[in-house]
């Protein structure tokens, strides 16, 4: 897709709030954006590595924990009758600490479960996800556990006009999530076409002929689940401001598959795969809401998942960019 | 140069190389031929560090080089163009070609190697931005070649370079073995092709069942009766 054109679809994305002012459509927008950002970071190892991570949604998870508990504050015994105690932050510093929390334990598990290809690095990831929601119920006196980190604040930035505000409204976030795509967007890119990015795709299509090379497999394959990691925390936090609660169902395997079907349906490996993927399957919930009864929304939702996969088994952007000049 | 003593290697339990010991002196083209699963591949496999040795030694100008990771393997100067899927096939062949130079930190020299890759390849030249994988088996075979010696070796190892090409280019991939052996780069080949291996080299090793049962120059092991009778053939 050309640059032109790129920019002009952001232009419109950027300009929407402007012309249909309606909270609900925000809202919705809001969600698939926060997800489409989830989406962007798991192809970088679902696309490029190749790698299945059944536990993308720990590193989002984490990124919200990661991100509500450095703005409310905590403090926690750790034995010995020693305490931690973290007075609120400003909400920025959540925002970078959820990419480093995440991008952190993405570097432990690259480390872990690189040594362990394949089913075995997806029941690992699987794992992972589970291991952590079960610490976010139990972990009450940090966590909150079922009962939930509530009355998280929402982003502060500086608004034309009005000095640094908390970002209440629907349009002020619908901008702050586009704005955090866009730069997801351009840093996976930037990754991609750069030497991590051919070293990656080399690993992908034949591992013995790249480490002839010299390519060093755990090197990029851990640079990868790193940069995957931190954008998802990113996501995360992101919606733990957002919706302003998070709960350990944050942790729920149901958000992983809705990001890997975002990615397989859009086109697992093109950049534009997990936006176009996550506009159709990010939007297609509520559009189906409203128009189709209820018992019958998941069953459309599914069908048209299946019809996708049959006809366009490579995703919707290498079908698109072929029959495009 | 290279020296392996006593080597052994294989997958898992299986072990596919039992003791080889063999030699490539500086500036030479030494073919390695036997039968399909004689350990030949295994042996090159071994040397680039992509399988590990059980035991033995393998030196290069007397340095310990067993079970170094590829990548130190191929900072020493041994470059390695394994056989069947030769190329990265979503890579274009100048992406392919730069992979080869992977190591290599000094942008001019590579340029340079480049240019000369071009210019020994033509072909390559002409198709630099297409995907690897839509050129023929020969011009995928030429761009494997010229990847290896994109990292400058001392040594390069051919695995099976004619394997799967058409008669015509058979011939010219071994005149260009020859060309870069006369460049004065040493030369490690593994060929099926027994007759044309042995014209072509220094000398040769014979493998059979991860065994070396015969060693010689190339013209000793084509006039000795057995490798004529097993590998030949019989009819020369």
């Amino acid at each position: 897709m050309n640059a032109l054109f790129a920019w002009g679809f952001v232009a419109a994305l950027a300009a929407l709030p402007l012309v249909f002012p309606d909270p609900y459509l925000l809202a919705v927008l809001t969600s698939a954006g926060i997800f489409i950002i989830g989406a962007i970071s798991l192809n970088l190892l679902l696309g490029y590595t190749g790698q299945l991570s059944l536990g993308h949604v720990a590193f989002f998870g984490l990124g919200a924990y990661a991100s509500a508990l450095a703005t409310l504050g905590f403090d926690i015994g750790i034995g010995f009758g020693w305490r931690v105690v973290l007075a609120p932050q400003p909400v920025w510093l959540g925002f970078l600490a959820a990419i480093v929390v995440a991008g952190g334990f993405g570097w432990l598990l690259g480390r872990l479960a690189f040594r362990v290809r394949g089913a075995y690095f997806v029941i690992i990831t699987i794992c992972f996800a589970q291991v952590l929601r079960m610490v976010a119920l139990n972990w009450v006196e940090l966590t909150q556990g079922p009962m939930a980190l509530i009355s998280i604040p929402p982003f502060s930035l500086w608004w034309p006009g009005q000095g640094v505000v908390p970002l209440y409204r629907k349009d002020q976030n619908y901008w702050l999530v586009l704005a955090v795509a866009v730069l997801a967007f351009l840093l996976v890119r930037q990754v991609v076409r750069s030497r991590i990015g051919r070293a990656l795709v080399a690993l992908r299509a034949n591992e013995p002929l790249a480490r002839s090379v010299g390519i060093r497999v755990t090197h990029y394959l851990v640079i990868a689940a790193v940069l995957s990691a931190g954008i998802a925390g990113a996501a995360g936090s992101l919606f733990a401001h957002y919706v302003r609660i998070v709960d350990p169902d944050v942790f729920l395997f149901i958000y992983t598959v809705t990001m890997v079907i975002m990615v397989v349906t859009g086109g697992k490996g093109t950049l534009w795969g997990p936006v176009v993927g996550g506009l159709v399957f990010g939007l297609m919930p509520d559009l189906l809401r409203g128009t189709a009864p209820p018992e019958a929304q998941w069953i459309i939702y599914g069908a048209a998942m299946i019809l996708f996969v049959m006809f366009l088994p490579r995703g919707i952007v290498p079908a698109l960019a072929r029959r495009l000049p | 140069m290279l020296r392996l003593e006593g080597v052994s290697a294989g997958y898992g339990r299986i072990a596919a190389l039992a003791e080889v010991s063999l030699e490539v002196r500086e500036g030479e083209l030494v073919s390695l031929i036997g039968a399909n699963g004689a350990g030949k591949s295994t042996t090159l496999r071994t040397i680039s560090g992509l399988l590990k040795l059980t035991t033995g030694r393998i030196t290069l100008d007397g340095k310990e080089i067993g079970n170094l990771p590829p990548r130190e393997i191929l900072a020493r100067g041994i470059a390695h163009c394994p056989e069947g899927r030769r190329v990265f096939p979503h890579l274009s062949v100048r992406e392919n070609l730069a992979m080869g130079a992977l190591l290599r930190r000094d942008r001019a020299g590579i340029a340079q190697d480049l240019e000369a890759m071009y210019a020994r390849f033509p072909r390559l030249r002409e198709r630099s931005a297409q995907a690897a994988g839509t050129l023929s088996g020969g011009e995928q075979q030429m761009l494997a070649i010229a990847r290896a010696l994109m990292s400058r070796p001392r040594l390069v190892m051919f695995d099976e370079p004619s394997l799967g090409l058409a008669p015509s280019l058979v011939e010219q991939v071994f005149a260009i073995v020859r060309d870069i052996r006369a460049a004065g780069t040493t030369v490690l080949m593994v060929e099926q092709n027994a007759m044309a291996a042995l014209q072509l080299c220094d000398r040769a090793y014979l493998l059979e069942t991860g065994h070396v049962v015969r060693s010689g120059t190339g013209a000793e092991l084509l006039a000795s009766p057995d490798v004529r009778d097993a590998y030949l053939g019989g009819a020369i």
